[in-house]
């Protein structure tokens, strides 16, 4: 092993049927320092990761761990953890119908008899020490998707640890978080705990970490230290050529008109049982507007009102022009709107079904229990997505739960393309998307603008949206507090909106 | 992976798919009685007590006797896929459908001597109690979110007298011999009735799920209930189906189970017959959790179980001792067919090959 490494994979290999996941990667962590793993949706990040902590037994190839003699072989994440190993996976593995405390200390008990009272004093001093908005008593169910994954990250965090493993910790994290991630890394890499990192934002990997390792269709492509590799030069290494300049869609933005006075969908008085309050809100022709606000402060509830995902208790609702009555998802869906989830595990896969049945399952409902589409029609409409989003995977027929994190984003996005609704609304789209794809989806959804339909965009990188957006509705407090157009979408004013005023310092 | 390689079927395609474990039992089962004996199989044309030319043998009764339980399958495998959870209560409801049948047929009197009533109506109402007994578990399951082995086993355990009580608790017979058909034979046709019943059963539930979205609807219900929600899909709607669908199925079983013995014993008749229903579906290597499944490994896993009960009584096992040496079996079929196990065993021969490959 090398000097300061605490971990070392050498020629790994792992074969799912039909995909070859790695194929002889080399990997190594050293101690004290944070090590960023990069590539594209499918390039085998997670499964790097999971033949590490012995959720996978590796085909070929060892692994050597500081303080152990010769290769030590991970039988299953329980005895990664006693080996120091401690992870974060990147679809969220705590039970929801247990509550905080449980999930914090459930499978590291000492084995000694439970004591509530100080389970749940600890967790709670956990949670606060971290500013997590959760009690130890609560049900991680109730808990939003950003304060399940902060759980996770604190639950990793806290069991001593010379490896660190964080599996997209920050897709549902809006930045406030994201900072109170990176000082938490940053104190445990004083102390000398080698982190792996994976994320899909550039900012940032050059903002904490020291090292990239970036692989490619399964293939290591190199590490690099982090001021040898400029970002252009990372992306190009990800995805294997040069990419088209990330931040100028905007220009695009010029030739689309969202001034087409039509209105599409109007709502007045809106209310859901998810404890908003009553808001209006309407959008036109051919517009992308977006909800923006802190996390919890009701942007995914007053989408869901829209689409009639939660009880919808009052409101107004026009379509068209027209007076409609929505309440049930398949009358929004029969009304032209389709919805994007924000939590892609729970809302959004139907795990064991395959990629086709997942990606025709929407338009199938509206057209009908008694009219199934043929089966090669169903193969014509999955390889046509497929090839439009560039799903990676083995077959139409794989399962959607055996693909990578994006990947299935991919799928449901695909799914709701088929649908064809003339108003999308996209409750983080990109989540755990690559940034080549990223890019790619938000021209989609401009695209889709310009053919004259209307999106709702959702995002919590700031950036996205202003990319994307020409109106933002501005939350705080589940409630509408402002809207931003033309000359007011910039970042400082979104930030003074949803402070209220004053600009946060 | 090239578009050829995926349409060509290999071997290790049936290992990997559901219909091993029945395909497998069933090799297991015919090589087993092969040894002991290949007389087992013999079939024979004979002349039944009215006077009809009829097949006969082994083979046959597995086919005749296994049609209940094959029917069965058909719902319990769509009860299971949608709501992750079984019902208890077919016993008792075919008891309550083969009660009201005979109710109809019989008239006031308990032991007529025409059928008062033509049999068409008598299956419908039959049709009707069982859907009304799947409709009441349904909504118990789909509505109130009881999980299903508690909810259907209000009817597991009432069932029996609501059928005794339908027919004032007596022993109603039947004299027309026209009635016997639907669990014996029809004059003319050598094959056994139940087995014509259950193959038409087994066609029209493929005939469905070809044209319409039950399997798809139903998995993925079973899968995700809060995704197919926001895909437009009714959770409380399929859910409630799959039990009416079940009563269907109930009914044809009652029909045939009265006819059998042109009568009814209310304690005994489809005894303990939902566990079989349940193994079936299990046999099939269906997930007893709901979600994904395969009806003809379902429909299969009914006539192993049959299979299975035939050969123990051909090696003279008494019957009462039978439920034990099955249980024994199915527990070794089941273990075999986890998941755990399979991944040991595709683990060991890989490490085998590897390490012949290494020596070599
Ligand atoms: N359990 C599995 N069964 C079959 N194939 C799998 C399984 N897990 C992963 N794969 C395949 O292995 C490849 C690598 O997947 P992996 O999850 O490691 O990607 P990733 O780099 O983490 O991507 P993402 O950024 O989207 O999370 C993918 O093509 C995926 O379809
Ligand atoms: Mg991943």
């Amino acid at each position: 092993m090398k000097e300061h490494a605490v971990l070392e994979m050498k020629n790994i290999s792992k074969t799912f049927p039909g995909v070859r996941a790695l194929q002889n990667v080399d990997f190594t962590l050293c101690e004290g320092e944070i090590h960023a793993l990069m590539g594209e949706n499918g390039a085998g990040k997670s499964t790097l990761i999971k033949v590490i902590t012995g959720v996978y037994d590796k085909d070929n190839g060892e692994a050597y761990l500081a303080g152990h003699e010769g290769p030590v072989t991970v039988h299953s994440p329980q005895e990664a953890q006693k080996l120091g190993i401690s992870t974060v996976y990147q679809e969220i593995t705590l039970c929801p119908n247990l509550s905080v405390a449980e999930n914090m200390f459930i499978g590291r008990g000492s084995g000694a008899g439970l004591n509530w009272k100080k389970m749940n004093a600890d967790t709670n001093r956990i949670l606060q020490s971290l500013d997590i908005p959760a009690k130890a008593n609560q049900q991680l169910g109730s808990c939003s998707l950003a304060v399940q994954q902060m759980i996770a990250i604190a639950r990793a965090v806290d069991m001593e640890c010379k490896v660190l493993i964080l599996d997209e910790p920050t897709s549902s994290l809006d930045e406030q978080e994201v900072k109170k991630l990176f000082n938490l890394m940053r104190d445990l890499k004083n102390k000398g705990v080698g982190i792996i990192f994976v994320t899909h934002f550039l900012d940032q990997v050059y903002e904490v970490c020291d090292k990239i390792t970036v692989l490619r269709d399964g293939k290591l492509v190199g590490e690099y230290e982090i001021k040898d590799l400029p970002r252009v030069q990372l992306v190009a290494k990800m995805l294997g050529k040069e990419m088209d300049d990330l931040s100028d869609i905007k220009g695009e933005q010029g030739t689309y008109t969202s001034d087409r006075s039509e209105v599409v969908y109007e709502a007045e008085g809106l209310q859901s049982n998810a404890g908003i309050r009553p808001f209006n809100f309407h959008i036109n022709k051919g517009e992308v507007n977006g909800f923006t606000g802190l996390l919890g402060s009701g942007r995914s509830e007053c989408v869901r009102a829209i689409f009639g995902a939660d009880r919808v208790l009052h409101g107004k609702v026009k379509k068209n022009g027209k007076e409609v009555h929505i309440h049930k998802p398949i009358e929004a869906m029969k009304n032209g709107i389709a919805y994007l989830p924000e939590d892609r595990k729970r809302d959004g896969i139907i795990g064991d079904l395959s990629v086709r049945e997942n990606i025709i399952l929407a338009l199938q409902n509206l057209k009908g229990f008694f009219k199934p589409f043929s089966k090669s029609q169903t193969y014509k409409f999955a390889d046509e997505y497929i090839k439009l989003l560039d799903i990676k995977t083995a077959s139409a027929d794989t399962p959607i739960k055996s693909l990578s994190g994006g990947n299935q984003q991919k799928v449901i996005v695909a799914r709701w393309l088929l649908a064809n609704p003339d108003y999308l609304i996209l409750d983080e789209p990109t989540r755990g998307i690559d940034v080549g794809t990223k890019v790619d989806i938000q021209k989609l959804v401009l695209q889709l603008a310009a053919e004259g339909k209307s999106v709702t965009f959702i995002s919590s990188e700031t950036d996205e949206m202003l990319r994307t957006c020409s109106r933002l509705i501005v939350m705080r407090d589940r409630q509408v507090v402002g809207e931003l157009s033309g000359e007011d979408l910039t970042q400082n004013k979104i930030m003074s909106t949803i402070a209220g005023g004053e600009a946060k310092s | 992976m090239s578009p050829k390689a995926k349409k060509s079927f290999q071997i290790s395609d049936l290992f990997r798919s559901q219909m091993m474990i029945p395909v497998i039992a069933i090799l297991l089962l015919t090589i087993f009685n092969l040894i002991i004996g290949p007389s087992f199989f013999n079939i024979r044309l004979e002349e039944n007590n009215l006077g009809n030319a009829v097949l006969s043998g082994n083979l046959i009764t597995i086919l005749d006797n296994g049609s209940e339980l094959a029917i069965l399958a058909i719902g319990m495998t769509l009860v299971t896929a949608a709501s992750g959870g079984q019902d208890i209560s077919v016993g008792a409801t075919i008891a309550i459908a083969g009660s009201a049948i005979l109710k109809i047929l019989c008239g006031d009197n308990p032991h007529p001597e025409t059928m008062q009533a033509p049999i068409i109506l008598a299956f419908l109402v039959g049709i009707l109690a069982a859907m009304a007994c799947g409709a009441f578990n349904g909504i118990l399951v789909a509505y109130f979110k009881i999980q299903p082995m508690v909810a259907t086993l209000i009817l597991f355990t009432a069932g029996r007298s609501i059928a005794a009580w339908i027919n004032n608790n007596e022993l109603p017979i039947i004299k027309d011999i026209e009635f016997s058909y639907f669990g014996g034979f029809i004059p003319g046709i050598a094959v056994p009735t139940p087995f014509l019943i259950a193959v038409v059963c087994v066609i029209v539930i493929f005939l469905v799920m070809k044209f319409t979205n039950l399997g798809l609807y139903t998995q993925s219900v079973g899968i995700n209930e809060n995704a197919s929600k926001l895909i437009g899909l009714n959770p409380v709607t399929i859910k409630f189906m799959t039990f009416v669908i079940l009563g269907v199925c109930v009914a044809v079983c009652g029909l045939i189970k009265v006819s059998r013995i042109s009568s009814i014993n209310y304690s005994v008749i489809a005894k303990d017959i939902e566990m079989d229903a349940i193994l079936a579906v299990a046999l099939g290597g269906n997930a007893l959790s709901g979600g994904k499944f395969s009806m003809a490994a379902s429909i299969l896993g009914a006539y192993v179980i049959q299979y299975l009960t035939t050969t123990l009584y051909r090696m003279k096992v008494p019957a009462d001792a039978l439920p034990a040496y099955k249980a024994v079996v199915v527990i070794l079929l089941v273990v075999l067919s986890a998941p755990t196990v399979r991944e040991f065993f595709s683990k060991r021969s890989k490490k085998l090959k590897t390490t012949r490959r290494g020596v070599a």
